[in-house]
């Protein structure tokens, strides 16, 4: 590992978080989870290219509200580009009902075919814009949060929602030490003559065990610790806990969401007048 | 004064069931240890002393095999009184990063709060107030592993004082950081001492164990000495034996003493150890 990988692993940030004022990013994490439901569900709902385009104007109008820049939105996109290409090849050769375009031996390409691609395309891209949107704007915690409460209606039926909160947000305040960690055992083995460079594939899978090991002791030690401490600050499961930030429903919360059901209604009215 | 922790006669073994048959350690041998309200005690011992087994007895981590622990006149062994005692006892541990919770440092500061059931706004007034006692208050909205070793830990230590508890331990608490954390956070144990918070510090830094009021020595699970410092440092000679150091002012005095110099050995700080000088050299 060069220097430029090895300050790499230090540098991750934790989810893609990207924090600011703007009105996206103080609405309640509750709501923003229930209208990205609401997003996905306006985006396949649309049958025609004006309903699209509507879906279309909306991601962007969010993303110009929220002020996340746009290199952070390419960035949230390039993963999927080879899914996307997939996609469409796919919609594009296989889909052979509707008039050809183009046929050649057992090669045809038809304007059905054409037409779901580019729908599919579109809304793919629509929707992981749309939903990491929500990430970028609603820190982890806030996310674990309200994943928390939505779901806490399932506690009735013996769903163990708090542990999984709680494992989560450990979870996450894990990372970084971790990491460090890592960083530090993989100087250690260095230090020891570990060559990790060299070597073929299985070579240098094989140099991971030395930094592996070490990192699952390491993690256990720190989950007895942990769970120590935790006990001391009289830590007994979700039951009788309070906790210290409500989450309150504002009236940005309000027209947030008559907005974005302004705009499913919207979709469903084109679907129908056109 | 009333004695806040009373130990009576303390047995407690830890079982090792792995092996075949399970192999019993007897770690603490019949301890007796009372600690008034407001005190600071000090506890010495080396590796494998027993002395954070004792520790972890005082806030029913540890239940007793014999004998027994009272906290505030409420035995540990009952079950109804854990959450109480361990509300009264509060705990700070070596290592700063396996004690901090929350991503957060006002979340992890009002974990144990939340665990109580205490009110919203009152979490809210109690986290303030204690990140304000640990001066860490500009720092609330920071991620803990992007804070120094001796930060952190003032933050573990603001965690446990917002469930004002009226007894803090102290496992080793700097025994992992730099000479400059280690005054932080010293500095803050000795506030919260001088505000009548009962300390009780294990460590192995005889310079922090001269700032107590008293020290308790263990080996081997008993506790072989119980006094102020000055008369358990001068004893040199006996602390070398059991593997433990003095502070290096009393090993000055002591090593003059033992050249022929008339000096004192009862000496455990530096403002001493330079007032004794300067008479003997006058």
């Amino acid at each position: 590992m060069d220097l430029e990988e090895y300050t790499l692993i230090k540098d991750i940030t934790i989810g893609q978080y990207f924090p600011g004022k703007s009105v996206i990013h103080k609405m309640d994490a509750r709501i923003k989870i229930i209208l990205t439901g609401v997003f996905i569900v306006m985006l396949f709902s649309a049958d025609n290219l004006v309903g699209l385009g509507v879906g279309i104007a909306f991601t962007a109008l969010i993303f110009l509200i929220s002020r996340i820049p746009g290199k952070m939105l390419l960035k949230s996109l390039k993963p999927i580009v080879p899914i996307i290409i997939f996609t469409a090849v796919l919609n594009i050769f296989f889909i052979r009902t509707g008039d050809p375009y183009f046929e050649w031996r057992f090669i045809k390409i038809t304007d059905e075919g054409v037409d779901t691609a580019v729908y599919m395309v579109v809304r793919i891209l629509c929707l992981i814009a749309g939903t990491s949107l929500l990430t970028y704007t609603t820190s982890p915690i806030d996310l674990t949060d309200a994943i928390e409460r939505l779901l806490s209606p399932l506690k009735k039926i013996k769903v163990p929602v708090h542990e999984l909160a709680m494992m989560m947000t450990i979870a996450l305040r894990f990372i970084p030490t971790l990491i460090e960690e890592t960083d530090k055992i993989i100087s250690a083995q260095k230090a020891r003559g570990a060559d990790m460079e060299n070597g073929s594939l299985i070579d240098k899978a094989k140099a991971l065990i030395p930094i592996l090991i070490p990192l699952f002791v390491a993690s256990f030690r720190h989950a007895e610790e942990l769970a120590l401490a935790m006990e001391c600050r009289c830590y007994h499961g979700g039951e009788g806990r309070t906790r210290m930030k409500q989450l309150r429903l504002g009236i940005l919360d309000l027209w947030g969401s008559l907005f974005c059901i302004a705009f499913l209604a919207g979709v469903i009215a084109v679907n129908h007048l056109i | 004064m009333e004695n806040f922790i009373e130990i009576k006669d303390l047995h407690f073994s830890y079982i090792n069931e792995m092996e075949e048959p399970p192999v019993k350690t007897e770690v603490l041998k019949g301890i007796d240890l009372s600690i008034k309200k407001g005190e600071f005690v000090a506890v010495l011992g080396h590796n494998g002393s027993g002395k954070s087994t004792l520790a972890k007895c005082i806030n029913a981590i540890n239940l007793p095999e014999s004998g027994a622990v009272y906290v505030d006149g409420m035995d540990t062994i009952d079950e109804d009184n854990l959450l109480p005692i361990r509300q009264r006892v509060g705990m700070v541990f070596q290592n700063p990063d396996n004690q901090i919770v929350a991503t957060i440092v006002e979340e992890d500061v009002a974990f144990a709060l939340e665990n109580m059931g205490v009110p919203p706004a009152e979490i809210r007034k109690r986290v303030d107030e204690a990140l304000k006692t640990v001066g860490m208050y500009e720092y609330r909205m920071h991620a803990p592993h992007k804070l120094s070793g001796g930060q952190k830990q003032r933050v573990a230590i603001a965690g446990i004082i917002a469930m004002r508890p009226d007894c803090i331990l102290l496992d080793e608490p700097t025994a992992m950081l730099d000479p400059h954390g280690r005054a932080e956070v010293m500095k803050t144990v000795k506030m919260l001492n001088s505000q009548g918070v009962t300390i009780v510090l294990i460590t192995h830094y005889m310079e922090e164990a001269a700032q107590a009021d008293r020290v308790v020595v263990i080996d081997g699970g008993e506790i072989i000495m119980d006094n102020v410092p000055k008369k358990i440092f001068s004893q040199v000679e006996v602390m070398k034996n059991l593997g433990l150091d003095v502070p290096q002012v009393t090993e000055l005095a002591w090593e003059l003493k033992k050249a022929g110099c008339d000096i004192s050995t009862e000496i455990i700080s530096e403002d001493e150890c330079v007032e004794k000088l300067y008479e003997m050299l006058k």
